[in-house]
């Protein structure tokens, strides 16, 4: 043993050193800092960047909102007051709102129709979005088309109420043959239907006037509201259709199969201006001599036919996703192809279609704006014509676009949103 | 010992058509095609009733008259005598050029975008969702007519650049950004030029014969031998040399500001570039979410192999992460660019003559041949979109992963 180690003392700790804390780099702000903006240099340059641009946009929008003028009826007016400033004329929505939402010949003390058929709307679909929402409000939500027709385009009650009562007879109908085979049953109930119809038509005629709203023709509606009206009435229509297509597309007979692939490939072929064109100029054509069918009407004829193309290739994919043992389940407890359909199969292919069918649908609402090219007055056509040619707003660009874009971004986003968190809620596999 | 009997052969009733599964199916498609057969026959009636009433007949001969309009951005000599057959056709390329131009744009801004939506920087991620749900949330249209706007309100016209006290001026003396469109050099090939485009594109060639012999160098020898920097050297250098050796054929054509509007160089109307971002700008954002999931699909155990292999991170992106991601990226970004071709035809809104503004619109309005105009504008389009489909079913067949 050497001498060095005779003079040390012993040491042995008996106590814990105190904590330290962590070094001022690596933790809160600091650290989340360092880890998420300036981790090497690409990353803090790209940093700098987007914050010089953040700043750009913010310094140069900001006085614009500060400044922006609300209570002025023309554009001179509006940059009298500005006196130079930078500043935003947000009169031109106080003074046009209307006109935006409503169109410019809707009926000024007709616009609480509209208003409420949106109230209801909502209400309607709740039970249809939201699977924990009172099943009893179904029965509102099978009522709502005719209450919502009655509401915008006026007239007597007694009209949607027979197609109603046509409906529900065609019901009872196909309950009652549905026993001997689900065709039998689609085919009494639609002879019920149309019979009912047909003959209660005489009702309506005999008595315009019971509990009517003032009428109002297609032609006058407009603004935003045509685009919610377009948007909706097609996606609930062209959601059976592109069923029917989906499940003809997968068909083992020949001749449909390929009927349904010539429709779906030819729509999804063009662009939906062109079809646009078709209702306005050529679909006219094709009806009876005489015949007056009006241009709303075959714009959302042509619209339905295009969203169901779309529609019927998401289900075709929902379809093609399902393992084959679910259909020769359905064969196997002697299920015929109605019934495995209606129970086994749809159910499941359209959970699964589910997000495809909202961004087909979201496509289909923020398309409902190329109606302005056939000079149909959407929102998008009511800011081109009438509000930038008037001689008042003429040059006011960026405050009707900014609202368009408002619009069509808080409703296209919630979809999205929506479908987004109905994917969660459905997601009933474990992973 | 027992047999499987036969079904019972009894002769043939009516019942079955609709009751035995072997025949009910001919049943109802024959039920279907009488069904279609008379809805058509029915709307022929009716078409030829109203053609009759309205003293119309179907007829092509108009495409060989005199179209008698004049279109502002031509690919081809087009006058106002040339027939609505050229018309039609200066739309065709308008509307390819527009759709080839918007492709490019998108794909570039869309992968940029899609990366950036996964970068580690928190600021880059958000202001990049930013983008894409503000863009994929509005319609086209919108963005189409606001970029309109800008050119109409915001950008300078052609005599705002005259005079002494100008109130805007050229970039780089090249370039003018107008209300009217941008004007930028246009290249004036002078004798000689064409030795100088050969050495160009033969060098090009090179750079390619280059890599596949640096690969096979690779894997035949295990010899790396660097490709970026040779590369871009042959791309540069003997086309510089032959430029200069020729005595500089190729000159620029500078736009000049003459009376009250520029002359040369290469106009770009402002509706084919408002047309042009916009489409981009919207299907670059749809183009982003598919590279971002093409990249997270590929799974983290793959760059993890990679790296345990001794790769570094440039080679696992381009031999392990990429040929993977690809494979789920390129069929929606193909579909992307047939949705982009075919929002193309929103050209009208702006005033663009494509195949919409010409054919199906003033052939159409001064004609009055409505079904012909728009038979043929949809066969144009849905001519495209097939051959596209086309494409993209021989592309997902080769990279079908080949399982055994």
């Amino acid at each position: 043993m050497s001498d060095t180690h005779a003079q040390t003392v012993a040491f042995v700790r008996d106590t814990m050193l105190p904590e330290q804390p962590p070094p001022a780099s690596e933790a809160g702000v600091i650290k989340w800092m360092r880890e998420n903006l300036f981790k090497g240099w690409f990353n803090s340059i790209l940093t700098l960047l987007s914050i010089f641009f953040i700043y750009k946009i913010v310094s140069g929008a900001y006085p614009w909102f500060a400044n922006g003028i609300w209570n002025t009826s023309s554009l001179a007016e509006c940059r009298e007051m500005l006196d130079g400033m930078t500043g935003a004329c947000f009169s031109v929505l106080t003074e046009r709102w209307n006109q935006l939402l409503f169109g410019f010949t809707y009926p000024t003390e007709a616009y609480w129709r509209p208003t409420l058929a949106v109230v209801l709307l909502l209400v309607a679909i709740a039970p249809v979005l939201y699977p924990k929402a009172p099943r009893k409000l179904m029965l509102f939500t099978a009522i709502y088309p005719f209450l919502a027709f009655w509401l915008i385009w006026g007239g007597t009650l007694l009209t949607p109420l027979m197609v109603l009562v046509g409906l529900i007879a065609g019901y009872f109908a196909f309950k009652k043959f549905e026993r001997q085979s689900f065709a039998m049953g689609m085919l009494a109930g639609l002879v019920a239907t149309v019979v009912v119809i047909w003959a209660g038509g005489v009702i309506p005629a005999a008595m315009p006037d019971v509990l009517a709203l003032q009428a109002i023709p297609s032609r006058d509606l407009g603004g935003f509201m045509l685009n919610m009206i377009l948007g909706t009435v097609c996606v609930s229509l062209s959601l059976p259709l592109g069923i029917m297509l989906a499940l003809g597309r997968q068909s083992s007979m020949p001749i449909i199969k390929w009927m349904c692939v010539v429709f779906i490939e030819f729509i999804r072929g063009v662009p939906l201006i062109t079809l646009l064109f078709v209702a306005n100029v050529v679909l006219a054509y094709f009806f009876p001599p005489g015949s007056n069918i009006d241009l709303v009407l075959r714009v959302i004829i042509m619209i339905t036919m295009f969203s169901s193309a779309y529609i019927a290739e998401v289900i075709r994919g929902g379809l093609a996703a399902l393992p084959r043992g679910q259909y020769e389940a359905g064969d196997s407890l002697g299920l015929d192809y109605a019934q495995s359909m209606r129970f086994i199969i749809l159910p499941q292919a359209l959970k699964i279609s589910i997000p495809g069918i909202v961004n087909v649908a979201v496509g289909l609402f923020k398309d409902t704006t190329l109606v302005s090219v056939i000079s149909m007055f959407d929102l998008v056509g009511m800011i081109r014509g009438p509000i930038l040619a008037s001689t008042e707003w003429n040059g006011v660009y960026w405050e009707l676009w900014g609202f368009a874009v408002f619009v069509f971004f808080i409703v296209c986003f919630s979809i999205s949103k929506y479908s987004q968190w109905l994917e969660r809620q459905l997601a009933t596999d474990h992973r | 010992m027992s047999t499987i009997s036969d079904p019972p052969s009894g002769s043939f009733q009516l019942s079955m058509l609709i009751n035995d599964t072997r025949y009910r199916s001919y049943t109802f498609q024959f039920i279907a095609l009488i069904l279609l057969i008379l809805a058509f026959a029915y709307l022929g009636y009716n078409l030829l009733a109203n053609l009759q009433a309205a003293g119309l007949n179907i007829s092509y001969k108009f495409l060989g008259e005199p179209a008698g309009y004049d279109i502002n951005q031509t690919l081809i000599d087009y006058t106002s005598q040339s027939s609505h057959w050229r018309a039609s056709l200066v739309g065709v390329l308008n509307t390819l050029l527009v759709a080839f131009l918007g492709c490019i744009m998108a794909t570039v801004i869309g992968v940029v975008v899609g990366v950036l939506r996964l970068s580690n920087n928190w600021l880059v991620r958000q202001l990049m969702s930013i983008y894409v749900e503000i863009f994929r949330n509005v319609p086209v249209l919108i963005w189409i007519l606001i970029i309109m706007a800008v050119f109409i309100a915001v950008l300078p016209q052609p005599r705002d650049f005259r005079g002494e006290d100008a109130t805007a001026s050229m970039v780089f003396g090249a370039f003018a950004f107008t209300g009217r469109g941008f004007y930028s050099p246009a290249p004036v090939f002078g004798p000689g030029s064409g030795v100088v485009v050969a050495v160009f594109l033969a060098s090009i060639a090179g750079i390619f014969a280059f890599r596949n012999y640096a690969k096979k160098a690779l894997y035949d020898r295990g010899q790396l031998i660097p490709t970026l920097w040779p590369s871009l050297a042959i791309f540069f250098i003997p086309a510089i040399l032959a430029f200069f050796v020729m005595g500089r054929p190729i000159t620029l054509d500078l736009p000049s500001l003459q009376g009250f509007n520029f002359q040369g160089g290469i106009f770009m109307r402002n509706s084919l570039i408002a047309l042009w971002f916009a489409l981009s700008i919207y299907t670059a954002a749809f183009i982003a979410e598919n590279v971002r999931a093409g990249i997270l699909a590929v799974s983290k155990g793959q760059t993890e192999a990679a790296a345990s292999l001794g790769l570094r991170p440039g080679r696992i992106m381009n031999l392990v992460v990429l040929p993977q991601a690809l494979r789920v990226i390129i069929p929606p970004l193909i579909s992307q660019y047939l949705n982009l071709t075919k929002n193309s035809s929103l050209a009208i809104a702006v005033g663009y003559m494509d195949l919409t503004g010409t054919l199906g619109g003033i052939t159409l309005n001064q004609t009055g041949r409505a079904i012909e105009a728009i038979f043929l504008l949809m066969l144009f389009y849905l001519a495209i979109s097939l051959a596209i489909s086309a494409i993209m079913n021989v592309y997902n067949n080769a990279v079908k992963l080949k399982e055994r």
